[in-house]
């Protein structure tokens, strides 16, 4: 059986190299997500500008993941807990992606801001990166883990992220209703705020990946009001 | 036994013994009619010889003992009385290697119905089971060559139109594509998916891609310490193929067994 069992190790070892390829996929939105807030924060329209940039390696880590999948399906027809594994990090990986352009979202509107102040003191919007990114690296820790429960957890804080958002949108309604100047630059904000919103949803997208790649079973476990 | 068409199998606490070693070891299992079920396992988990108790094909090993029932409908085919003959003329077999008689590919067809005094129009069945075993259009104009002239793929057709002649209700197959081409599995999977609008097919294979191709059940066997084989899990293929209950079907479908 020398055979057979080699085959079998080395399509572990690809399963292995396939989850280690996402993990650094996730490593890399989760700098993205900082920078960009840190650069919306800071001002820095360099530092802004890059982020805007680097996303193209996202991209690209992105395609080369999915070909990586699509390589393991042609070779090995995955079955029972490998098939699920391949399908669940095809998921993960677009999701990881799409994490990846709000970055570049939050970058871009850092861009348009230009040489203006943000309209407010920036104090929810990088509590939510922080929040959104744990939610983010929380999730791969389920996944490396296969463990379900952190994975529910992830999803719960979702609730916590919703209502920063809540309130920061009503805060920069207040802003615009008081004085309609200010709209444009409220604006900015709410959809930096809304990017990062976004980007928590998708971090639970991830966490119920890692729950179908554990149990089979395809749940939307935690539904954000947005 | 009863004259109904397509009626499923079941077998009940079945052991089956050569001399004093017991191969099968209590296995329960009810096969639907008109679907495909496979049974995959390890060798020596008892899969042919599972399958082979299904048309009693076990009475022909001198040391086979069997316990337990085996109903085919409503019937127990071990039970005092019943013909052998007659339950293997409804329950047909296909086996590994094609294995037509040095006869015309006519009279390979032909054959069974000839020894069931079959009074029919015997040309109109000949061509309806090469009809239905996807063989007709490539022997229509040579039936009277020898079948040994056909392909492996074309004498494996010639074969499941030989047991589908005398008109059984269900086709046993032991891993009736393992001596083709790829090309040929193609057809011989083709064949079984078609097969099971009309028959009730139970096929055993080892390749874990054909039963997740062709078959709407999958029953996986393992062995136990004694070497005496064991039904694990038996469910739909979709669920066996992704999501199996047990984890040692997870370990030998993913081929991380032993």
């Amino acid at each position: 059986m020398q055979g057979p069992i080699s085959t079998r190790a080395e399509f572990d070892a690809e399963l292995t190299n396939l989850q280690n390829q996402l993990l650094n996929l996730g490593s890399m939105v989760e700098k993205a997500v900082t920078r960009a807030v840190d650069a919306l924060k800071s001002r820095d329209l360099a530092a802004s500008e890059k982020v805007v940039k680097d996303d193209d390696e996202i991209d690209q880590k992105r395609f080369e993941i999915e070909e990586h999948c699509i390589e393991l399906i042609a070779r090995q027809q995955p079955i029972a807990g490998d098939l699920r594994q391949i399908i669940a990090i095809l998921h993960i990986a677009v999701e990881l992606e799409r994490m990846g352009d709000y970055a570049e979202g939050i970058g871009r509107i850092s861009m348009l801001m230009g040489d203006e102040q943000p309209l407010k003191a920036l104090i929810d919007i990088p509590r939510m990166a922080l929040l959104a990114t744990g939610m983010l690296r929380r999730s791969l820790d389920a996944l490396v883990k296969r463990d379900i429960e952190a994975a529910k957890e992830v999803c719960s804080a979702d609730d916590e992220i919703d209502a920063i958002y809540d309130q920061v949108y009503r805060e920069l309604l207040v802003f615009m209703i008081e004085d309609p100047a200010t709209i444009r630059r409220a604006t900015y904000l709410l959809w930096a705020a809304h990017d990062l919103e976004r980007l928590a949803d998708r971090a639970t997208n991830v966490a119920e990946r890692v729950i179908y790649l554990v149990t089979g079973k395809l749940t939307e476990i935690n539904v954000s009001k947005y | 036994m009863t004259t109904a068409r397509n009626i499923g199998l079941a077998i009940e606490d079945l052991s089956v013994y050569y001399g004093n070693f017991r191969v099968l070891k209590n296995v329960t299992l009810q096969i639907p009619s008109n679907k495909v079920t496979a049974l995959i396992g390890p060798s020596g988990s008892g899969k042919s010889t599972l399958l082979r108790c299904f048309n009693r094909m076990n009475d022909l090993i001198p040391s086979a003992r069997i316990e337990g029932k085996v109903y085919f409908g409503e019937n127990n085919i071990y039970a005092a009385g019943v013909d052998p003959t007659e339950v293997r003329s409804r329950i047909g077999m296909v086996f590994q290697k094609p294995n037509p008689f040095p006869k015309s590919i006519f009279e390979n067809v032909a054959f069974g119905l000839r020894i069931n005094g079959y009074r029919g129009d015997m040309n109109e069945a000949v061509e309806r089971a090469l009809h239905v075993a996807a063989l007709w259009d490539e022997v229509k104009d040579r039936l009277n060559d020898g079948a040994l002239t056909l392909s492996g793929g074309q004498q494996q057709r010639l074969c499941i139109a030989r047991a589908i002649a005398v008109e059984p209700e269900v086709i046993l197959m032991d891993e009736p594509a393992s001596a083709l081409d790829p090309i040929a599995t193609l057809a011989i999977e083709g064949l079984m998916r078609d097969l099971s609008r009309e028959y009730t097919i139970l096929v055993v294979t080892h390749n874990m891609q054909q039963a997740a191709r062709v078959s709407d059940e999958t029953a996986f066997l393992m062995m136990d310490d004694d070497r005496a084989g064991y039904l694990v899990e038996h469910g739909e293929t979709q669920q066996i193929f992704t999501n199996p209950v047990d984890e040692r079907t997870e370990a030998y479908i993913t081929g991380r067994f032993g």
